[in-house]
């Protein structure tokens, strides 16, 4: 996985609507049972968009004008539930790079910036035009730049946000936080001997 | 930002450094393991040439897919018995104690490190599972992680973290006959909403608190994360340190005594400061039923379901998909709702106290011939526990089947499952859509003893007219 500075977002987006958006519909937990995330992208929403014969449901994940989205818009409180990594693996590997939303449940924004996927929020108005925009023009192209937080599409720039700590991550390329923790070895080693426990 | 409260001195007791991005780095004290969240962390480990740095900080079990009627090895389900296998490998390579079930220990991961003394005061734990937050109910702070954190512990005992602020939730009063934990944190989470604990450590006191066992408390701090709070915790007190005194792993004899000194000095002082504080009263709490798909759409037992006036333009999207989903009325009484399943067990009730509780209920009454009815002790020392109060054969008695420890019904990863659009009266923590099994299957979250009270009576029913 490459730590590489993550700053600018090209692409278009895909509208998904509905608050409280928890991680079982997401990934079914059946799913889980896999122990590499390998094929977690083509369990993403399965219960959504696939039925019990196998065949495709009416989702807009099935529908081939979004195909090519790294976009994904959303509403309040998406990924709540389970701290199941496997609900942003499978959002990424299906190809998404970036969620914005009005608000995300903070154990799946922590497992998404784990993967170099951020998720900025807006205001519940901007989502919903948003939302709209993406519904009736599904090629609209979206650009995403986190050193200014601003968001991009026809002719309208809109603020984003990411708590401080978090965009810094993104746009210095420490968002895989591993390499900064195995930094401090030594103060690692020495709480441990400090601890009463 | 919060002052002078636990979450503020066990975060300072455990800061490495401030890391360039301005998060903290926190050193994580205690790091308990399970099967579906670790193989792919393992591996990552591996790849990169790495071994696990505390091995004496990490412990592990099995339980989310362990079956609860057949435990023999190798499992039926080929995917189950290769987690099962990858842990095993695991734990072994790592040099991790690893309570499996041939052990006598094993069970459901938040059952199982608070009553083997694991858990203790003034902790960071971590766990590839969201109701880590149950340990908080000794004055940790405890939370769940997903399996890229749970590689970075392994590799650093440690993580990148946010500092979260900290909001004091009052339970004033006594509780009401009928009335328990469970119904408890679900009316809080009715009051805060399913994200008001966004952002929060969630910090729980007051009188009904401070008369908690700690059982109870850890029902109620499982749930902090369905209310959007990462991390809850009720401070530690005379309950906290007689709960844990002669466990395994506790320190004993002057250690124990030390340590207590020591844990003291942790629990919020009259000088803290919270970033908000909220109060309810005990009186205002009954017999709790969800009736939705998500934890916040609740109503006491003896109330209407809500109509859909009462709902706010953010929140009328879900309650109406819910109530399509459920199939219920709104308006109607939530007595009127008929169940198929009955479930007691869960990380949030399946410990001993809970099973008596079940148990008062059904003695001397039968399960509802329209009802199956499972009991999930939470770990195989309660089991052992209960079958020496002769709670299983009061259980197979009244006409409930008796299982082995695990986390059975409450998720859809073992066999234990819903079939079609089944309603279960549930006293695990999450009724979303799908959650136990069958995409059309419905969970009503409530206490054990109201589980017991729907199994008898094919639907929700107000034990309190029975008490």
């Amino acid at each position: 996985m490459s730590t590489a500075k993550r700053v600018e977002f090209s692409g278009t987006g895909i509208p998904i609507r509905g608050n409280d958006i928890d991680t079982d519909q997401i990934i079914p937990a059946r799913f889980l049972k896999e122990i590499t995330f390998e094929h977690m992208g083509s369990y993403l929403f399965y219960d959504a968009r696939i039925d019990e014969n196998g065949e495709q449901k009416d989702h807009i994940l099935n529908d081939k004008k979004y195909k090519q989205a790294s976009f994904m818009i959303v509403e309040g409180n998406f990924g709540c539930g389970s701290s199941r990594e496997h609900a942003p693996q499978a959002i990424m590997r299906r190809g998404f790079d970036v969620i914005i939303g009005v608000s995300f449940s903070e154990i799946f924004s922590g497992n998404c910036k784990a993967m170099g996927v951020p998720t900025v929020t807006t205001e519940p108005e901007r989502i919903a035009t948003l939302l709209k925009v993406l519904e009736d023009n599904p090629n609209t192209r979206l650009h995403l730049n986190l050193e200014t937080m601003v968001l991009c599409y026809h002719d309208t720039e809109i603020p984003v946000y990411l708590p401080q700590e978090k965009r810094d991550s993104f746009v210095q390329g420490t968002w895989d936080s591993l390499g900064v923790l195995k930094a401090n070895m030594a103060e690692i080693k020495a709480i441990d001997q400090r601890l009463n426990y | 930002m919060s002052k002078n409260t636990l979450y503020d001195r066990v975060w300072d007791q455990h800061k490495v450094a401030t890391l360039p991005s301005g998060q903290d780095q926190i050193f994580i004290g205690l790091h308990l393991v399970h099967e579906v969240t670790s193989p792919q962390a393992f591996s990552m480990l591996k790849e990169s040439g790495q071994k696990i740095l505390f091995p004496n900080r990490t412990f592990a079990t099995v339980d989310h897919i362990v079956p609860t009627l057949n435990q023999v090895r190798p499992y039926e389900d080929p995917q189950a018995e290769k987690m099962a296998q990858a842990l095993d490998d695991n734990v072994k390579e790592a040099g991790i104690p690893f309570f499996n079930t041939d052990s006598g220990k094993q069970g459901i991961v938040h059952v199982v490190g608070p009553e083997l003394g694991l858990t203790r005061p003034g902790m960071t734990v971590v766990c590839g599972d969201s109701h880590t937050s149950t340990h908080g109910a000794f004055g940790s702070l405890a939370f769940g992680i997903g399996t890229s954190e749970v590689r970075m512990v392994l590799e650093t005992q440690s993580l990148a973290l946010s500092r979260l602020k900290v909001k004091r939730i009052n339970v004033n009063g006594t509780l009401k006959p009928g009335v328990f934990a469970k119904d408890v944190i679900l009316k809080i989470i009715q009051h805060c909403g399913i994200k008001g604990g966004i952002g929060f450590a969630y910090e729980f006191g007051g009188d009904v608190f401070d008369a908690m066992s700690m059982e109870e408390r850890m029902t109620v701090c499982n749930m902090s994360i369905e209310g959007g709070a990462r991390i809850g915790y009720v401070n530690p007190d005379q309950t906290t340190f007689d709960y844990i005194e002669g466990r395994e792993y506790a320190p004993k004899a002057e250690a124990f005594d030390k340590a207590v000194e020591e844990w003291k000095t942790l629990a919020s002082g009259p000088d803290a400061e919270y970033d908000e504080v909220i109060t309810i009263n005990a009186s205002d709490i009954g017999p709790m039923i969800t009736w939705g798909i998500n934890p916040e759409q609740s109503v006491s037992v003896d109330e209407n379901l809500p109509n859909l006036e009462q709902f706010s333009t953010q929140d009328i999207g879900t309650a109406e998909q819910a109530y399509d989903y459920m199939k219920f009325t709104p308006n109607s009484p939530a007595t009127d709702i008929n169940i198929n399943v009955a479930f007691v067990g869960s990380c949030t009730n399946s410990r001993i106290s809970d099973l008596q509780e079940a148990a008062k209920v059904l003695k001397g009454n039968k399960v509802h011939k329209s009802v199956r009815m499972i009991v999930v002790p939470g770990s195989q020392q309660v089991k052992k526990e209960a079958e020496e109060q002769g709670l299983d054969q009061l259980f197979i008695n009244a006409g409930a089947e008796w299982r082995q420890a695990g986390c059975s019904m409450c998720l859809a990863m073992n066999p234990d499952k819903l079939i079609e659009d089944e309603v279960c009266a549930s006293s695990s923590n999450r009724n979303f859509i799908g959650r136990q099994g069958s995409p059309t299957g419905r969970t009503l979250l409530m206490s054990p003893a109201m589980v017991a009270g729907a199994a008898i009576h094919g639907h929700v029913t107000d034990i309190r007219e029975s008490l």
